[in-house]
C-alpha cells in the first residue's frame, strides 16, 4: 500500500519542539540570561541591532538567544518585528561631532585635536587563546583620565577647512531622506538610499566587496580619515511643543574614509569621502561600508564602472542577508512539480539524442 | 520589553492599504510589475512572503482560505502558511478548491476550474521573465516599457535550434492582454492554459523582489510560441495511480531503489474528490494519513 510522503502538521510541531529542546542544550548547564548576552556578547548584539535596523539591546539579545547564536537568523527575527512597528516620525539628524567619544583614531594624522583615543579594541592584542578567560576571570579595573573639555572635532572637518576634501552635501529640509523599507528600491538610487542599504547590509558581504576594491577591483585609494565610537544624543522634533525633545543617547560607530580624486575639467583635485555608520561598536562594518559607499559613487564622480563593488544594482540587490538567506534556503522547499516538468523534458531530449545517434549506424548497416 | 501585538492578518492597516493600492494598479495594467514596499514577514524571503502579503492585504473575516504548495494542501510550507493565517486572522480554512474564496499557491494552479469571485494568489520568486536574459532591472524595465521582447523570442528560437523544442518546462513566459510578457511563477507549463480567460482574479506577489502583478478575470493570456512550433503542454502519459485521472498533472513517486515509479495527482484535493466519487487507480489505497508520533 502506498502512503504519500508528505509533510504534516504534527511533523512540523514536533520539529519545533525538538528545536526548543536543542536550543536549551544540556539542562544541567545554567540557562543564558538576556543581560549576559547583552553584556558579554555585546558586539554580536551590536551587529544584530545594526543589520536588524532596530536599536534595542534587549530585543537583539532575545533574538540571539532564540536563534541559538545564528546572527543572521537573529537579524531576521528583529527585522520581522521591526516591520510591524508604527512610525511616529524621523528624529533630527544626529551630530557625531558632539559624540561622547570612547574610541577615536585617525590614520591620516599622527596627532589631532582631541587626540587619538584607543578605547576598547582588539587592535594590537596578540591573538593567543587565553585559558584564564575560561572561567572566573576578574579583569583589572580600567585606567581612567580626565575627560577632555568640549567636543572632539572630526578629522574630515579639519581637512574641509582648507578645501582639501569635498564638502558633505548639506541636508535639504524640504527633501525627506529616502527609506527603502517604505519605498521600494529603484535604480539609479540616490546616496541616501544607498547608505541605508549599506547600513542594513550583511557585514561579510560588504567586507568582501570593500576588500575587493582594495585589491584592485575598482580601486579608490582609501585612508581611514577617522573612526569614532561613542554615544550621541537623539532628538525628536515635537511639532506640538515646537522644539526638539531629547529621546536619549545611542552608541554609534562612524567611519570617514578619505579617498583620492584626480579632479576633472570642472573640478580641482581634492579628497573625496566614503561614509560608514552603524549602531554600537561595529568597526569592521563601518570601514567596509565606507569603502563600498565610495566605490558606488563612481558614476557620480565620473569614474569608469568596471568592478562589482562599483555596480549599484549588483551591490544593492544582493547585500541584504535576510533576503539572500531566504532565497538561498528556499531551495529546501519542495520543487516536485517543476522538477517533474524538467524530468519530462530531459527524458524526451535524451530519447531523441539516442535515436539520432543510432540512426546513422543503422543506415550504414543497411547500405 | 516591547511585547508585540499584531493586527488582523498580521500586517498593520497602513501597510495593507499600501499593498491594496499596488494590487489595484496591477489589475489596471494586466501583467505589469508594480513595485511595492514589501515588508519583512515572519517567514523567510523566498518562502512565500509576497503571496502572504497579498493574501494578508485582501483577506476579510468571512473569507475561506486554501493554501497549496506543489498542488498539495499538506506539504510543510502550505501547512505553515495556512496556520499563520488561521492564527493571525482566524479565518476559516479549507482544502476544497471549490469552497475557497482565496487560494494561495506555490508552483501549481488547481485542476478544478476556478469560478468568478475567487482569488488565486501566486507566490513568485523571480517576477521578471527577462531576468535570466538580462540581469539588470534598469534594462528589463526599459524593455517592458518599449515592448521590446525580441530577446525572449531569440531565446526560444535558440532552444528550438539546439534541442528541437522550446526547452522551458516551467515558469513558461506568457503575454498578458497582448501587451506585457509575464512570468507565471514556476508553475509547470501544463498549467499555462488555465490562466487564459480565467473567471477568477489572479494576483502575483514577489516579496523579496518587491513586485506585485495581476491578471484580471477573463483576460487573454497567451503562452509564447512560434507558428511552426506551437506551445504544447507536458504531462507524463499515465493515469493517476490513486484516482485514475487522465487529465491531471502528476507527481512522480520513487517507490524503491530498483527503478520502481508511480505517478499520482499533484493536486491532492482533486485526487481525493475523485476518489470519494468512486474513481480508482491501479494503486488505490485509503486516503493518506499521517503516521502518528506522539
Amino acid at each position: 500500500m502506498y502512503v504519500a510522503v508528505k509533510g504534516g502538521e504534527r511533523a512540523i510541531e514536533n520539529a519545533h519542539r525538538l528545536l526548543a529542546h536543542e536550543r536549551r542544550g544540556d539542562r544541567d548547564v545554567p540557562e543564558l540570561s538576556l543581560s549576559q548576552i547583552s553584556e558579554q556578547l555585546s558586539l554580536g548584539v551590536d551587529r544584530v541591532m545594526t543589520e536588524g535596523s532596530l536599536y534595542d539591546r534587549e530585543l537583539a539579545a532575545l533574538a540571539i538567544k532564540q536563534a541559538r547564536g545564528d546572527l543572521i537568523e537573529a537579524i531576521f527575527l528583529v527585522r520581522a518585528f521591526r516591520a510591524t512597528l508604527p512610525r511616529f516620525g524621523a528624529t533630527e539628524p544626529v551630530d557625531t561631532g558632539q559624540m561622547q567619544v570612547r574610541r577615536r583614531i585617525s590614520s591620516t594624522f599622527k596627532d589631532i585635536p582631541g587626540g587619538q583615543i584607543l578605547g576598547p579594541t582588539f587592535d594590537y592584542t596578540h591573538r593567543l587563546l587565553d585559558p584564564q578567560l575560561a572561567e572566573g576571570f576578574a579583569p583589572d579595573t580600567p585606567a581612567t583620565a580626565e575627560a577632555p573639555a568640549g567636543a572632539t572635532p572630526r578629522v574630515t572637518d579639519i581637512l574641509g577647512r582648507d578645501g582639501l576634501i569635498e564638502p558633505s552635501p548639506p541636508a535639504e529640509a524640504d527633501i525627506p531622506v529616502g527609506d527603502l523599507t517604505r519605498e521600494p528600491l529603484s535604480f539609479p538610487a540616490d546616496r541616501d538610499v544607498r547608505l541605508q542599504n549599506l547600513a542594513r547590509a550583511d557585514e561579510g558581504f560588504l567586507l568582501a566587496l570593500g576588500y575587493s576594491s582594495q585589491r584592485g577591483y575598482g580601486r579608490n585609494h582609501p585612508f581611514a580619515g577617522e573612526i569614532r565610537f561613542g554615544e550621541v544624543e537623539v532628538e525628536f522634533m515635537a511639532e506640538d511643543a515646537g522644539f526638539a525633545v531629547p529621546l536619549g543617547s545611542i552608541a554609534l560607530t562612524e567611519c570617514q574614509m578619505v579617498n583620492q580624486f584626480k579632479g576633472s575639467a570642472t573640478e580641482a583635485p581634492c579628497f573625496t569621502r566614503g561614509y560608514g555608520l552603524a549602531f554600537g561598536q561595529s568597526e569592521r562594518k563601518t570601514m567596509s561600508m565606507a569603502l563600498v559607499d565610495r566605490s558606488l559613487r563612481a558614476r557620480e564622480l565620473g569614474e569608469e564602472v568596471t568592478a562589482p563593488g562599483q555596480d549599484e544594482e549588483f551591490v544593492m540587490s544582493h547585500s541584504d542577508n535576510v533576503q539572500a538567506t531566504g532565497f538561498v534556503e528556499h531551495l529546501k522547499l519542495p520543487h516536485y512539480v517543476d522538477f517533474q516538468s524538467e524530468l519530462g523534458l530531459l527524458r524526451k531530449l535524451r530519447k531523441e539524442f539516442a535515436e539520432a545517434n543510432e540512426a546513422p549506424e543503422m543506415q550504414e548497416a543497411a547500405e | 520589553m516591547n511585547a508585540p501585538a499584531y493586527n488582523f492578518a498580521y500586517l498593520d492597516e497602513q501597510t495593507k492599504r499600501m499593498i491594496r493600492r499596488a494590487i489595484l494598479k496591477a489589475i489596471a495594467i494586466p501583467g505589469y510589475q508594480v513595485p511595492f514596499a514589501s515588508r519583512e514577514m515572519p517567514m523567510p524571503y523566498g518562502w512565500g512572503t509576497g503571496g502572504v502579503q497579498v493574501t494578508a492585504a485582501i483577506l476579510g473575516p468571512k473569507d475561506v482560505l486554501k493554501v497549496i504548495d506543489q498542488g498539495s494542501d499538506d506539504t510543510t510550507n502550505a501547512i505553515s502558511i495556512r496556520k499563520f493565517f488561521g492564527k493571525t486572522a482566524g479565518v476559516a480554512t479549507t482544502t476544497s478548491t471549490a469552497d475557497a474564496t482565496v487560494i494561495q499557491t506555490r508552483h501549481r494552479i488547481p485542476e478544478a476550474p476556478l469560478h468568478a469571485g475567487q482569488v488565486l494568489v501566486y507566490q513568485v520568486p523571480i517576477p521578471e521573465p527577462l531576468r535570466f536574459l538580462e540581469p539588470r532591472e534598469t534594462e528589463t524595465r526599459r524593455m517592458h516599457a518599449l515592448g521590446e521582447y525580441g530577446l525572449m523570442h531569440v531565446k526560444l528560437y535558440e532552444d528550438i535550434a539546439r534541442f528541437g523544442h522550446i526547452a522551458t518546462s516551467y515558469a513558461y513566459p506568457v503575454k498578458v492582454n497582448a501587451r506585457y510578457v509575464m512570468d507565471p511563477s514556476p508553475t509547470p507549463k501544463f498549467d499555462n492554459p488555465k490562466m487564459d480567460n480565467c473567471p477568477a482574479l489572479q494576483l502575483f506577489g514577489a516579496g523579496r523582489e518587491k513586485r506585485i502583478y495581476a491578471i484580471p478575470p477573463y483576460t487573454n493570456v497567451v503562452s509564447l510560441d512560434f507558428e511552426d512550433h506551437p506551445f504544447t503542454r507536458y504531462r507524463f502519459d499515465a493515469p493517476c495511480a490513486l484516482c485514475g485521472a487522465g487529465d491531471s498533472y502528476l507527481d512522480e513517486i520513487v517507490t524503491d531503489d530498483k527503478g520502481g515509479r508511480m505517478f499520482v495527482c499533484s493536486d491532492t484535493d482533486y485526487c481525493e474528490q475523485r476518489q470519494q466519487a468512486g474513481h480508482r487507480g491501479s494503486e488505490s489505497a485509503a486516503p493518506h494519513k499521517e503516521r502518528a508520533h506522539v
